[in-house]
């Protein structure tokens, strides 16, 4: 066993933090107040980040990405987790989804997301289908030799720079001994296609500038060529390849939580009450010992999950309790955070109001909590015939 | 011509320094260390020279413990061809840091040596002038322009009167300034690619140099926590107090 990281990956680590603090802190105020990242703002970043020869890190060298492997991603992933999402989003991480492009979908979606020329957002989520996935109601018939879709997508997170979507949609029911059971399928949409309409999406009060989009399709007629994947086959390259999105969420959350920490404790060196540092009174030296605690544990957690899914061993239950205590520690540290801060906390000359408000998503987001909690119960009891 | 970067290994410009409990230095235990920010500068024009085809090699060298392999480490992977790593403590003073680096010039034989015109922890400000005195070359300091022409470099100097323009012959010793450049990220294929290049390793003592040290540290402290400022009503008010209070006038 052996926990420390090699030079590469500590350079890795180095060198995406410094980014981060130099060419997105800066911008974070701003970004906030305005509610949204201005596309020049998007593209300077871009811009930076493919000249470090970092966008698109994700993706295997044969294809022009980065290279790395799931452990070396997390910590990235993690360093970039500090920054605001808004604007950390043009890091450029597209879907690995995309690897499952054949034919001329390699040219015109694999190559073009991987060199930062078009960007991609993933479309699952629907009003009456959250959690439920297979419950979707969006859903594409046979017309001739094309399909045609129907229905609505919401909470599309990076939708509104996005030039195409990555879509799941219905086609077709199985009666199984459990009941009906959809098939789905997966599509490549592009933005401006005849039938589908980007609506904006709802204002939310986690990441504000990282806006989520609205998708409707009203006999948006596609060509089989815009079939990602086989026909009928949407869960199995859901499964090969959004598996690990779950780790993102994870890591980001230590990220922002180191962050956060680092406040507090400078804070609880610095702030002088009843005439010493509010750190040597016991209700905050306390705290911040709980916070590092948690915070530890939810990095290490992450990280051997992702070198689980490097080493090829079975991740799932591990990847589930990751995302689960590495969401509802990010809660609990940025919510401690303030209280060490007191009434300054709060304002928003500090980014802490921030990062409260960012926390509470990653509870729900690609997977909610509860939801969590089931894969990892169900991978405990199912060996054991439950 | 070869490019060689003296890079030197500090605390990093973001760590709130600390003076050790017994008064004998600063706090270095679990403190981030980075290259000095000065050094990257001069990596980066380095870098710049090699890209326009004014040199065909960049040499990183570092003086300190094992971890400044990390330092030169990192000017690999910001581009650099080549480290040379001189293992010696980390407290070394100017002078030894010189004449080390003056034997490295003399194996290496490059046209230009580009260095930070100062480290950020002790500020000394020697070590670029001294290597120059010591190796009879030319020197340009707190360089914020340069430009090759032939067998001498063009460079611009930020002196506190202005800017001087000097014509200086090469070799030549730069010691580089702020507004010279901004000096690149490292990039993923040049972190992938710098542990495959090579790092020599050799001790102060191969190279017959004697690095003890001619000072002595007697104390070290905090300077005076910074009293906040008063506003004065009228300018007789503030004349009285530089001249009473202050006694500045």
């Amino acid at each position: 066993m052996q926990f420390g990281l090699t030079e590469e990956q500590d350079l890795i680590v180095s060198t995406v933090r410094s980014f981060v603090e130099t060419e997105i802190y800066p911008l974070e105020d701003e970004i906030e107040a305005r509610g949204a990242v201005p596309a020049e703002i998007g593209r300077q970043i871009r811009d930076k980040v493919l000249e470090m020869g970092f966008y698109a890190a994700n993706f295997p060298e044969s294809v022009g990405g980065g290279g790395l492997n799931n452990l070396e991603f997390a910590l990235l992933e993690r360093e970039l987790g500090r920054g605001s999402m808004a604007l950390t989003h043009f890091f450029g991480r597209p879907q690995n989804i995309l690897m499952a492009c054949e034919g001329d979908q390699i040219d015109r979606y694999l190559l073009p997301a991987v060199r930062g020329e078009k960007m991609d957002a993933l479309a699952m989520t629907e009003p009456d289908a959250g959690s439920d996935v297979r419950g979707m109601s969006t859903t594409a018939r046979r017309d001739g030799g094309d399909w045609v879709l129907n229905g609505t997508k919401h909470f599309i997170s990076g939708g509104d720079h996005a030039d195409f979507f990555i879509v799941f949609v219905a086609t077709g029911v199985d009666d199984t001994p459990h009941g009906p059971k959809k098939r789905i399928t997966c599509f490549l949409v592009d933005r401006g296609h005849p039938g589908f309409e980007v609506l904006p999406g709802y204002k939310s009060v986690s990441h504000a500038g990282y806006h989520n989009v609205i998708l409707k399709f009203e006999d948006c007629r596609l060509a089989d060529n815009q079939v990602l994947g086989a026909v009928d086959g949407g869960f199995e390259v859901m499964n090969s390849w959004l598996y690990a999105t779950r780790i993102t969420v994870a890591t980001m959350c230590v990220g922002r939580a180191r962050r956060a920490f680092d406040y507090a404790l400078s804070y609880a060196v610095e702030r002088k009450q009843f005439g010493k540092q509010i750190g040597k009174f016991q209700g905050v030296g306390f705290k911040l010992a709980d916070m590092v605690t948690e915070i530890d544990a939810a990095d290490w957690l992450t990280l051997s999950a992702a070198w689980r899914l490097d080493q090829g061993l079975p991740a799932n239950r591990e990847i589930a309790s990751a995302k689960l205590h590495a969401s509802e520690m990010l809660a609990r540290v940025t919510d401690e955070a303030i209280q060490v801060y007191g009434g300054m906390g709060l304002m928003d000359d500090l980014p802490l109001a921030r990062f409260w408000r960012d926390a509470r998503v990653e509870r729900i987001w690609d997977g909610t909590s509860e939801i969590q909690r089931h894969i990892i119960s169900r991978e405990l009891l199912r060996p054991l015939g439950g | 011509m070869k490019v060689l970067v003296p890079v030197k290994r500090v605390i990093d410009y973001n760590v709130k320094v600390r003076v050790k409990a017994d008064n004998t230095g600063v706090e270095l235990a679990n403190v981030k260390m980075a290259m000095n920010p000065f050094d990257e500068i001069a990596v980066e024009e380095a870098l710049r020279l090699k890209e326009s085809g004014g040199a065909d090699e960049v040499v990183a060298v570092s003086i300190g413990p094992t971890q400044n392999q990390e330092t030169i480490r990192t000017a690999l992977a910001m581009g650099a061809d080549r480290g040379i790593h001189i293992e010696a403590p980390h407290e070394i003073e100017p002078l030894a840091v010189a004449k080390l680096l003056k034997e490295v010039v003399a194996r290496e034989e490059p046209g230009l040596v580009f260095v930070g015109k100062q480290a950020i922890d002790d500020d000394c400000n020697q070590t670029g002038q001294m290597l120059a005195a010591l190796l009879g070359w030319a020197q340009g300091t707190f360089v914020s322009g340069i430009e090759i022409k032939g067998d001498s470099a063009a460079v611009i100097r930020e002196v506190d009167g202005g800017l001087e323009h000097l014509e200086i012959r090469m070799p030549a010793v730069v010691t580089v300034d702020l507004r010279l450049n901004e000096p690149r990220y490292a990039s993923l294929p040049n972190i992938m690619k710098a542990k495959k290049k090579p790092l020599d390793s050799m001790s102060a003592a191969d190279l017959g140099v004697d690095i003890a040290p001619r000072l002595t540290i007697t104390r070290v402290e905090e300077p005076p926590a910074r009293e906040a400022g008063i506003k004065v009503c009228d300018v007789a008010e503030l004349v009285d107090k530089l001249k009473n209070e202050a006694k500045v006038i």
